[in-house]
C-alpha cells in the first residue's frame, strides 16, 4: 500500500471574480522511501496540491471539493482539525520556498524548534532542547548550541533553509513535503541542501515530496515525476519513462524549451507557443490544446481521459500514440 | 580585433558606505564591484555569471549611471563617461539602455503601454506625437505583441508579454549596447524560450552588443559569445563559453557547472558540493576572496591575492594555481 494516495483531488478558491478550480481532479501516489515530484509553470496548481495535502488552504477561500488524501490509510482530508494538526509536523513534515517569511522573526531558532517537538511529544524541555541541538547539528549547521539563541536574520539565506528543513524533520515525519525549497537559493546552496534532503532521506527511510519549476533538479533527486498543467496532471511516472520517453506534447515541449550547457550557443530554442490559460477561462477540451502544436477538433471538445503509457507511466492525452 | 570596443570598463570599484551605530558613522564600506575591467565589443554578448551578491547587478548599473562609481572608468566607443553630468549623458543614455528583472516593478502601472513606450523619444526630443505613435507600433510588432496593447496598462499581461514591454522600451531608441539584468529569471521556463530567442534575434537584426547578467550559467551560455564569472565584486575567470564550460580553470567556477542540476536522470555524478556561504563584500576574506570555500586551497592563497593573469589569448583566471 503507498504512503500517500491522492485520488480525484479537487480544490476550488472563491475570489472576487468567482469561484475558480485550482486543482482539478488529481491522482497519484508516493510509496514509503519514495522521492517523487511534481513539476509545473506558475498557477499550475502545484503548491495548492501541497496546500491541500497539508489542509492549510488559506481560508475560507479555499476549499478542498473532492477527492480524498490517503495518508497511512486515513484519509486526510475527512480528519477533523484537531486530529490533523497531530499528523501536521510530526507526521507529515513541510518546507516551504522561502525560508524568511517560514520562519517567525522575533522567535529564537531554538524556540522554534523545540516548539514542534514539545507539542507532539512528551519531552521535557531539556530533551526538547537537547533534540534541537542534536537536529541543528544533523542539518549541518555548525556550533549549534550558539546558533539555538540566534534569530532568523543573523543567518544567511542556505543556514535559514537548513533551520526550516531542521524543524520539518524534528519529528521525524514519515513523509516531508518540500515546495520549491531551493528556488530562493544560489545555484551551489542549491546543490548542497537537496544532497541534505537526499542524505537525510535516506537517514531516516521518509518519502519525500519535492515541488519545484526546474527539471533539473527533478531528474537528479527524484524517481518519480508528475508533470502538472493549469490545475491538471499531463504526465506521470518514473523519471527515466517521463525524460526518455514523454509522452504529453507539454512535456516534450518544457524538455526541449531548456537551454542547455551542451546546446549550440545562440542557437534557435524550441518554444512552446503563447501562454498558460487564465484559471477563469480554461479551454473546455484538453487544458493545452491551444498551445499544443497537436491538437485536433477532438482535443477541443473533451478532456483527455488518463491512458497507460506503460506500468506507472500515464499521459492525459488523446494524440499521444501518434505524435 | 583593432576596432574600438563598445564598451571598455577598467579597473572600476563601486564601494557603498555602510553606516553604523548611533551615529551612522561610515567606518566599513560594501566593496560590492572591486576592481573590474572588462570590454565588449560590437554585436557581442559578453555573460555575466555569479551568485547573489557578487557585485553583478551592481556593476550593470554603474555602465548606465545608475550609480556613480567610486573609482575607475567606463569607455564609450572610446570616450570616458565615467563623470559625465546632465545633458552631456543624454547621448550615451539614448545608446547604453537596460532590461530589468522584474518587468512589474520597472514599468510604471500607471501609464498606458503605449505612454511607457512613448517616453524615451519625449525625453530625447525625437519625432513628433504622430511619428512617436508610429514607432511605438513598430516596436510593439518587432516583440511580438499586439497593436492594440498601447491603450492597456502593465497589469492586463502576463510576465513574459511584461518583459516583452521592457525589451521594446529598451530598444526603442535604437542603442548600441542593452545590459539585460536577469531578463528571464522571474519568467517560468515555457517563457523563458521565448523570451531568450527574442534577444538573440534583436541582436542579429540590429547589431546590438549585450552584457548579459544572470545568475543561471545555463541560460548564460546559451546566448553569450564570452562569460565572466564574478565572485565577491571581482573576475574569478573569463574566457569563450565553449571554454568556460569544457576547460574551466577556476575552482569556482568548476563548483558553478558542477552545482547545476541536469535534466537527465541517466547522468548520476557525483556532484563536487562545495561548502560554505558566500562571504560578506563588507569584510571579505584575505587573500584570495573563495579561499575560505576552496578545494584546492593553500597557506599562499589566504594571504595572498591572485591577480588575473592570461593562460591563453582569451582566457583569463584569477587563481595562484594551474589546476
Amino acid at each position: 500500500m503507498p504512503l500517500l494516495e491522492i485520488s480525484n483531488l479537487t480544490t476550488e478558491f472563491d475570489t472576487d471574480e468567482g469561484r475558480v478550480r485550482a486543482v482539478d481532479q488529481i491522482s497519484f501516489s508516493a510509496n514509503a522511501g519514495e522521492t517523487l515530484g511534481i513539476v509545473g509553470e506558475s498557477g499550475c496548481g502545484k503548491s495548492v496540491t501541497a496546500l491541500s495535502i497539508m489542509r492549510l488552504l488559506p481560508q475560507p477561500m479555499g476549499q478542498i471539493v473532492g477527492g480524498s488524501v490517503l495518508f497511512q490509510g486515513r484519509d486526510l482530508t475527512k480528519l477533523p482539525l484537531s486530529e490533523m494538526e497531530k499528523v501536521r509536523g510530526n507526521e507529515i513534515g513541510m518546507v516551504f520556498q522561502e525560508p524568511m517569511s517560514a520562519l517567525n522573526p522575533v522567535h529564537t531558532i531554538g524556540k522554534q524548534l523545540a516548539e514542534g517537538l514539545l507539542l507532539h511529544n512528551d519531552y521535557g524541555v531539556q530533551k526538547a532542547l537537547k533534540e534541537s541541538i542534536d537536529i541543528l547539528d544533523r542539518v549541518g549547521i555548525a556550533s549549534p548550541d550558539v546558533r539555538m539563541g540566534e534569530y532568523p536574520h543573523q543567518l544567511s539565506g542556505g543556514m535559514r533553509q537548513r533551520v526550516v528543513i531542521a524543524i520539518a524533520l524534528a519529528c521525524k515525519p514519515a513523509l516531508l513535503i518540500a515546495d520549491e525549497p531551493t528556488t530562493a537559493l544560489d545555484v551551489t546552496i542549491q546543490a548542497q541542501i537537496l544532497e541534505l534532503i537526499k542524505e537525510l532521506q535516506t537517514e531516516m527511510g521518509m518519502s519525500v515530496i519535492l515541488i519545484t519549476h526546474d527539471l533539473g533538479v527533478i531528474a537528479e533527486t527524484c524517481e518519480q515525476v508528475v508533470v502538472m498543467y493549469a490545475g491538471k496532471i499531463a504526465e506521470k511516472g518514473s523519471v527515466f519513462d517521463v525524460f526518455d520517453n514523454p509522452s504529453h506534447p507539454y512535456t516534450r515541449g518544457l524538455l526541449a524549451s531548456i537551454p542547455r550547457l551542451t546546446t549550440q550557443p545562440k542557437s534557435k530554442l524550441s518554444v512552446i507557443d503563447g501562454m498558460v490559460p487564465g484559471l477563469r477561462d480554461l479551454p473546455a477540451g484538453c487544458r493545452f490544446e491551444n498551445r499544443c502544436p497537436y491538437a485536433r477538433q477532438a482535443c477541443t471538445k473533451s478532456v483527455p481521459p488518463i491512458q497507460i503509457v506503460e506500468k506507472r507511466h500515464e499521459v492525459s492525452c488523446f494524440r499521444w500514440r501518434d505524435i | 580585433m583593432p576596432d574600438t570596443p563598445i564598451l571598455e570598463v577598467r579597473d572600476l570599484k563601486m564601494h557603498f558606505p555602510v553606516n553604523e551605530g548611533i551615529l551612522l558613522r561610515t567606518n566599513k564600506f560594501n566593496k560590492a564591484v572591486d576592481g573590474i575591467s572588462l570590454s565588449i565589443q560590437a554585436g557581442e554578448t559578453l555573460g555575466l555569471v555569479g551568485e547573489s551578491g557578487c557585485g553583478k547587478s551592481t556593476l550593470g548599473r554603474c555602465i548606465t549611471r545608475l550609480y556613480q562609481p567610486t573609482s575607475g572608468s567606463i569607455f564609450f566607443e572610446g570616450q570616458d563617461i565615467t563623470r559625465l553630468k546632465g545633458n552631456a549623458l543624454l547621448p550615451f543614455r539614448q545608446n547604453i539602455q537596460m532590461i530589468f528583472q522584474d518587468p512589474m516593478e520597472s514599468l510604471n502601472a500607471r501609464h498606458t503601454v503605449g505612454d511607457i513606450l512613448e517616453e524615451p523619444f519625449i525625453v530625447q526630443k525625437i519625432g513628433d506625437r504622430i511619428s512617436r505613435k508610429k514607432r511605438v507600433q513598430e516596436l510593439l510588432e518587432i516583440v511580438g505583441l499586439p497593436a492594440r496593447s498601447t491603450s492597456r496598462y502593465p497589469f492586463e499581461f502576463s510576465g513574459g508579454q511584461r518583459q516583452r514591454i521592457g525589451i521594446a522600451r529598451s530598444i526603442a531608441l535604437n542603442p548600441k549596447l542593452v545590459i539585460c539584468d536577469e531578463p528571464v529569471s522571474a519568467l517560468d521556463v515555457s517563457i523563458q524560450s521565448q523570451i531568450l530567442n527574442l534577444l538573440i534575434d534583436l541582436q542579429k537584426e540590429f547589431n546590438l552588443s549585450y552584457l548579459f547578467i544572470a545568475h543561471d550559467l545555463a541560460v548564460v551560455k546559451h546566448i553569450s559569445d564570452r562569460i565572466a564569472i564574478m565572485y565577491l565584486g571581482k573576475v574569478a575567470e573569463s574566457a569563450a563559453g565553449e571554454t568556460i564550460y569544457h576547460h574551466p580553470k577556476h575552482p569556482y567556477t568548476r563548483s558553478l557547472i558542477s552545482a547545476i542540476p541536469i535534466p537527465d536522470p541517466h547522468r548520476k555524478i557525483k556532484r563536487q558540493v562545495i561548502s560554505g556561504d558566500v562571504p560578506s563584500p563588507i569584510d571579505p576574506p584575505s587573500g584570495c576572496s573563495f579561499h575560505p570555500r576552496c578545494p584546492h586551497v593553500t597557506d599562499r592563497c589566504k594571504h595572498e591575492p591572485p591577480q588575473l593573469r592570461f593562460i591563453d589569448d582569451k582566457h583569463l583566471v584569477s587563481c595562484h594555481f594551474d589546476l
